[in-house]
């Protein structure tokens, strides 16, 4: 849903200039997730549906707490489970809220060829127009994260929208507003990042995690969702998040040099045939193909 | 089923003094996938490039694009099917065929009386038939690809990352070949749209771009003179 409040700063398949860009400065938002004081209640699971208005579905069991095995249409936000067994022999559950990253280099946005159907918001939202989705998935592809899910009955794709319309309010995520042990924090890009660091310090020194740290992969250009991690050396252990997340290579490829060179090619394609011609002409003139009239063959 | 065909045939009447050159079922079936192939390239360079959208928009808006442009590539994959069936027999590279590409330089520059004598189809004209079955086949593969990228679980997405690079490179191919079979058909080779429209073409029109076809022809069943 667009949110007029809100300015925006990129926009998929678009022509031209973004209107309204840097007219208004905005903080970066950003959603801090510290795994380490998650207990996998799923309240955040739940509110998310409650305010997103998304319809119950069924889930899936497979053998852990986790609901269902990955992220659906109409299921945004969900606890990744993992029960992990150290070095020591010893268990410790990893749990792991996922949803959209929120890119500041966002791989669905690029591979979308439509319109304004995903755009990116000043404060870094990237957001999904349902009303502009021409149903293609090309975002599944742009995706380095497993995220937009595509809804068979409506062919459009949807996905978390960090609470736009919560957040142009100046109101907090809806999951982050039900989390009782305050793993989830939300605030501007830099506060979060300051408070993960300072968390990641206090387990590598005080809680026995040499390797904590802060997930806030480059490859995409960081991300408006960011994580505390026991151990950010082995970030896949926690529900498979990609240690080096990218847009594929050949999403790059493709948007990016073929697009080029395959304009180039197609109009100076035109252009030469055209030259030819002038240059040339057709290789015969009707006249020389004419057979002579009945009455004039003998 | 050649150009031999006796004339006479109600759907491939040959005027006097002309030869056929395409029968009524090769006219179809390259009408099939010459429309099916237009629609599929506005469509396509709609989802390409942010300045030609519009494209989709005027042929009914993009999500119906996005719907039918898979359709519409089964219709072309199978005129292109239906083509190869016809004419693959006929598109083997001769040693002539070779000379041909040697000489391409009297081609571009209209000196035809300096080429191989080609056949029925001269290398080019092999060379754009199987250049569009080669692209066509990637074409539809990675479209399946493409057509349902939902379907595809996230242990197997390298699928999809391949995709549309090979769609979009197949289909940058596919542009070239067509755009200059369209130049050769319609603008160059005065005659040669009219052939896969009507059916017929002068014997002028085979003794000068087909003289190896045309030796055929008359060695074999004597067109009148």
């Amino acid at each position: 849903m667009s949110q007029a409040t809100l300015r925006v700063q990129k926009i998929s398949g678009h022509a031209g200039t973004v209107p309204g860009e840097d007219t208004q400065r905005q903080y970066t938002v950003c959603k801090l997730i510290d795994t380490t004081t998650c207990i996998g209640c799923k309240a955040c699971e739940v509110a998310c549906m409650e305010w997103n208005d998304l319809p119950f579905g069924e889930t899936v069991f497979g053998n852990t707490y986790q609901t269902m095995p990955e992220t659906r249409w109409n299921y945004w936000n969900l606890i990744l489970f993992n029960e992990h067994e150290r070095e020591d022999g010893t268990l410790m559950w990893l749990m792991r809220k996922n949803q959209c990253m929120h890119c500041a280099d966002p791989g669905c946005l690029k591979a979308c060829p439509a319109d304004g159907a995903i755009i990116q918001y000043t404060n870094g939202i990237v957001d999904f127009q349902q009303a502009n989705c021409i149903g293609c998935g090309y975002c599944i592809t742009g995706c380095p994260f497993n995220i937009p899910k595509f809804n068979p009955e409506t062919k459009r794709v949807f996905k978390c929208t960090l609470c736009t319309d919560r957040v142009s309010e100046g109101l907090e995520p809806a999951c982050i507003k039900s989390c009782p042990t305050g793993c989830l924090h939300f605030g501007s890009k830099d506060d979060m990042k300051e408070l993960a660091e300072t968390r990641a310090k206090q387990l590598r020194e005080h809680s026995n995690f040499p390797n904590a740290g802060v997930y806030d992969p480059a490859g995409v250009g960081g991300t408006g969702v960011i994580y505390v991690l026991h151990d950010a050396t082995q970030p896949e252990l926690y529900g498979g998040l990609p240690k080096y997340p990218v847009i594929p290579w050949t999403v790059k490829l493709w948007k990016g040099p073929l697009k080029w060179l395959g304009n180039a090619a197609m109009i100076g394609g035109l252009i030469g045939l055209f030259v030819h011609y002038l240059r040339f002409g057709p290789k015969t003139r009707e006249e020389d193909l004419e057979i002579p009239h009945e009455g004039a063959q003998p | 089923m050649t150009a031999s065909a006796p004339p006479g045939q109600v759907s491939d009447q040959v005027l006097p003094g002309h030869v056929l050159r395409y029968t009524f079922r090769e006219r179809l079936v390259h009408w099939l996938a010459a429309f099916s192939y237009i629609y599929l390239l506005l469509t396509g360079l709609a989802f390409w490039s942010p300045w030609l959208f519009w494209l989709a928009v005027i042929l009914g808006g993009a999500p119906v694009s996005r719907m039918l442009h898979p359709w519409i590539g089964l219709i072309f994959f199978a005129g292109i099917m239906q083509m190869f069936a016809l004419w693959a027999s006929q598109m083997g590279l001769t040693a002539v065929d070779w000379e041909w590409f040697g000489a391409i330089g009297h081609y571009i520059r209209n000196e035809d009386e300096d080429m191989p004598p080609a056949g029925r189809y001269n290398a080019g004209q092999k060379l754009l038939f199987w250049g569009f079955i080669l692209f066509g086949v990637l074409l539809l593969l990675s479209g399946v690809v493409l057509w349902f990228p939902e379907k595809i679980p996230w242990s197997l997405r390298y699928l999809r990352y391949i995709a549309v690079l090979v769609h979009a490179s197949s289909a940058l191919a596919t542009i070239g070949l067509f755009l200059i079979h369209v130049y050769m058909g319609v603008f160059a080779e005065r005659g040669a749209i009219d052939s896969v429209i009507h059916g017929d073409v002068t014997e002028e029109f085979v003794r000068r771009y087909h003289p190896g076809w045309y030796k055929e022809l008359v060695g074999s069943s004597a067109p009148r003179k």
